[in-house]
């Protein structure tokens, strides 16, 4: 229970859980009761979605095959429910998005980090976070008139392909992937930097060589946090990607296609299936999968964080 | 090539990169503005929009935006800054801690469109609210615990753990001190947290796609139960939902929104920025 982090060891005396008794009346009791409730709503909230996705879902799984779902035909008006053409689109898009995501994150944030000036940094940190700042739709709505015709422009057959949605995606999901790698490079102490340096190694080399390996596991988790905030953007998404739910054909082309993801799936049809009809089940279901998906995703990056805590001050 | 001349390319595609990276920001937010400006005056504010909504303003929907956010702070903020205190002040180093963390951690993960289907199970039809700015706003606030969260505990721990043992030390109880030494330093970061927190719930629109947001309505809602135009709901209808829809309201509606969500993200900063010099420790 109580214990003071990082405090000199004579502050780490004996310490009875909670004040003396005698300081405590009844009010603290239920204030502290109150706060702990709290904390402890996290897990209930988490636990309530769950099982509120599960509740308006689970007919799905029980009256459509499995081997329906994972069928390459979505086609809800005649019953037809196959996922594959959904979970094909939010991989193409997410694919395409952390392949352009990631080179530019991480190398802005070396450069952030290891080049710019302070003054420099100052300005460019900001300018960022007013990217985190820009709403999905606004951006959405960009991509729509402005940067999918450049598209169908640069010769795709039509503008809203899966392309353009990666574009989008990935510029939404740099600022963690820049915030988060930034951190890690910050974490890495001076001395291998001053080590490399006094071997030798030029600025390239200590940075490649160096840095970089010892930070690989916060750059790890800047990807992986990327990724599962790709996979679950929904407005930007259904705006530019042409909201095709097919298979596209194989190959480096897929990605000038138009594709429908399954986010996209869930907030176009929602507003017009009835509620408990199998559609609306199957819609739920969908939202199942994604909160798997991204469920899988950021526990596994808050193993890989694993003792990385900061903590600063400490309790009492 | 020499480990010199391997140096001056990197430096230079490293900077080219993020000139890559930064150009883009600033041009989507001076196009916008370029685009929108000649749109927006009082007219555009105050006015509702007819004729389909291919005329007039958009003063429902900034209204909805204005009552949303208002609801998300209400829903949000008690429970976010408790839930805060507990992480910092609070839990120990054991099982029931780490499931918190893991759930804040996922809370933030999880898309916001499942919040939306959230929000129609539970709040819509569950708990019989029915399409409302109720719902909505509980839904958009749930989105909003863990920024909020993440950013109080940030607060709260940057207090020195020395204010703690002097207070304790003068015989005040553990909540004396929180109530009194930690919470009045940690509260502008706290504010700050809040502030990046609301901003993303006004620009969102997946979470009050089916629980509260309206393509159009004749009247402003008169309660908590009625639905609302949204601003974010709004543009996505324009954009996509009304033929024959001028672009120059387009622009207009983008660059309210902007505008607003933006200016939170600029407050925070303010705060943030005036905190650090003058904190005193």
């Amino acid at each position: 229970m109580s214990t003071l982090d990082e405090a000199p060891a004579a502050w780490q005396e004996q310490q009875p859980s909670g004040a003396p008794a005698a300081k405590r009346n009844w009010r603290e009791t239920i204030i502290e009761t109150v706060i702990r409730l709290c904390g402890i709503s996290a897990v209930v909230i988490i636990t309530l979605i769950f099982l509120f996705l599960l509740k308006e879902g689970a007919p799905a799984f029980m009256q459509v095959p499995i081997r329906d779902l994972l069928g390459v035909r979505w086609y809800p008006i005649e019953d037809m429910f196959g996922l594959l053409p959904l979970l094909v689109g939010s991989l193409l898009v997410t694919i395409g998005a952390v392949v352009i995501a990631v080179p530019l994150g991480l190398t802005t944030a070396v450069y952030l980090g290891e080049f710019a000036p302070p003054w420099l940094r100052e300005i460019l940190k900001p300018v960022i976070e007013v990217l985190a700042g820009i709403p999905s739709i606004v951006l959405g709505f960009l991509g729509w008139v402005a940067l999918a015709p450049l598209i169908q422009a640069a010769g795709a057959a039509t503008g809203l392909t899966a392309f353009t949605g990666a574009i989008i995606l990935a510029y939404m999901a740099l600022p963690t992937i820049i915030s988060i790698t930034e951190d890690a490079l910050y974490a890495v102490p001076k001395e291998y930097r001053d080590g490399a340096l006094a071997l030798g190694a030029t600025q390239w080399q200590t940075i490649w060589r160096v840095v970089l390996p010892a930070a690989r596991s916060g750059i790890v988790i800047a990807v992986m946090l990327g990724v599962g905030r790709a996979i679950g953007e929904t407005m930007a998404v259904m705006l530019v990607t042409g909201n095709a739910a097919n298979i596209p054909a194989f190959g480096l082309g897929a990605w000038f296609q138009p594709v429908r993801t399954m986010t996209a799936t869930i907030a176009a049809e929602m507003g017009e299936v009835a509620q408990g009809s199998l559609h609306y089940s199957v819609l739920f279901a969908i939202g199942i999968v994604l909160f798997l998906i991204t469920f899988a995703f950021n526990s596994l990056a808050t193993r890989f964080i694993g003792g990385r805590s900061r903590r600063r001050g400490g309790q009492i | 090539m020499s480990r010199q001349q391997t140096q001056v390319l990197a430096t230079w595609l490293i900077s080219i990169t993020a000139v890559v990276v930064i150009l883009p920001i600033v041009l989507v937010v001076f196009y916008v503005v370029a685009k929108g400006i000649g749109t927006v005056n009082w007219q555009f504010l105050s006015q509702p929009p007819s004729n389909g909504m291919t005329e007039g303003g958009i003063f429902p929907a900034l209204l909805g935006t204005v009552i949303l956010t208002f609801g998300t702070a209400v829903a949000a903020i008690p429970l976010a800054v408790g839930a805060a205190i507990y992480l910092a002040e609070y839990a120990g180093d054991n099982r029931a801690t780490r499931a918190i963390r893991l759930a804040i951690v996922n809370l933030a993960g999880i898309p916001s469109i499942v919040y939306g289907l959230f929000g129609l199970g539970m709040f819509v039809l569950f708990l019989n609210f029915g399409t409302s700015i109720l719902a909505g706003a509980l839904t958009l606030g749930l989105m909003t615990l863990p920024v909020v969260i993440s950013t109080a505990e940030e607060a709260i721990l940057a207090v020195p753990q020395e204010f703690r043992v002097v207070s304790l030390s003068l015989g005040a109880s553990r909540w004396q001190t929180i109530r009194h030494q930690v919470l009045p330093h940690a509260l502008p970061g706290i504010i700050t947290g809040i502030i990046l927190g609301l901003g993303r719930a006004a620009g969102e629109t997946a979470p009050i796609l089916f629980t509260v947001a309206a393509f159009y309505l004749p009247e402003l809602p008169k309660s908590i139960f009625d639905q609302t135009m949204a601003l974010p709901y709004h543009l996505y209808v324009i954009s996509t939902q009304v033929p024959g829809m001028p672009l120059s309201i387009q622009y207009g509606t983008a660059l309210v929104l902007l505008i607003i969500v933006l200016s939170f993200t600029l407050i925070a900063t303010a705060i943030r920025t005036v905190m650090r010099r003058r904190r005193e420790w």
